[in-house]
């Protein structure tokens, strides 16, 4: 009974964090300027990184967290890297 | 691919509700993401998804392991500290970004706002 409503909560969550994954990647071919197409794509991530949670409790494994612990690490990097680009046109000066 | 593990009542609902809540607290984000007119309301709707979406289905996930493995285990909260640590770092980066090139395009955002918000308050 219990692990029938934790199985079913965490099928729902995760086509939810599925929907939102489709929603930002509409947003990222169509938005209109290049600052809209980075902002989805760090909302991508984030949610990338919530969906790889979500399989670490249905699987019971841990190796999910490191997983989803890099890819926060590379949100981060790919965010603050493409947002200089913008700014100055070159990511190392 | 290891099964659930059987949880007590009270822990697999808490999970279940924490996992609901943070999935649909990150899918409003997004749609806002989506819905927004300008890019300067689009960059404050997916951080609803890192501030309480990330809390939530983390918080999930530390009560599911803690549960069934009879310990506490915290080691998600790494996960929630550094992503609300960055996310104000990275967005006022690109929030910056994005006003030096409307202003490189002659598109003086920032003066615009001034000027509707006055219209605004002096009642058209």
């Amino acid at each position: 009974m219990t692990s029938t409503i934790l199985s079913l909560a965490i099928s729902t969550s995760q086509l939810v964090l599925g929907i939102a994954m489709c929603l930002s990647c509409w947003r990222l071919i169509k938005g209109p300027r290049a600052q809209d197409r980075v902002l989805a794509l760090d909302s991508l991530y984030l949610n990338a990184m919530l969906m790889l949670v979500t399989f670490g409790i249905s699987t019971s494994q841990t190796i999910y967290f490191e997983a989803a612990l890099v890819i926060g690490l590379l949100s981060f990097v790919a965010t603050a890297a493409l947002a200089k680009f913008l700014m100055r046109g070159e990511v190392i000066e | 691919m290891n099964a659930l593990y059987a949880l007590p009542e009270w822990a697999a609902i808490l999970v279940a509700i924490c996992l609901l809540v943070g999935a649909l607290i990150t899918l409003a984000g997004t749609i806002g993401l989506t819905r927004f007119p300008t890019f300067y309301q689009r960059i404050h709707a997916p951080t609803l998804g890192t501030s309480f979406g990330a809390a939530f289905i983390l918080l999930a996930s530390m009560i599911y392991f803690s549960v069934s493995e009879a310990r506490p285990v915290l080691h998600e909260l790494l996960i929630l500290i550094f992503v609300t640590i960055t996310t104000p770092i990275t967005l006022m980066l690109l929030a910056r970004a994005a006003l030096y090139r409307d202003r490189a395009e002659g598109r003086d955002v920032a003066a615009n706002a001034v000027e509707a918000e006055r219209g605004e308050t002096t009642g058209q």
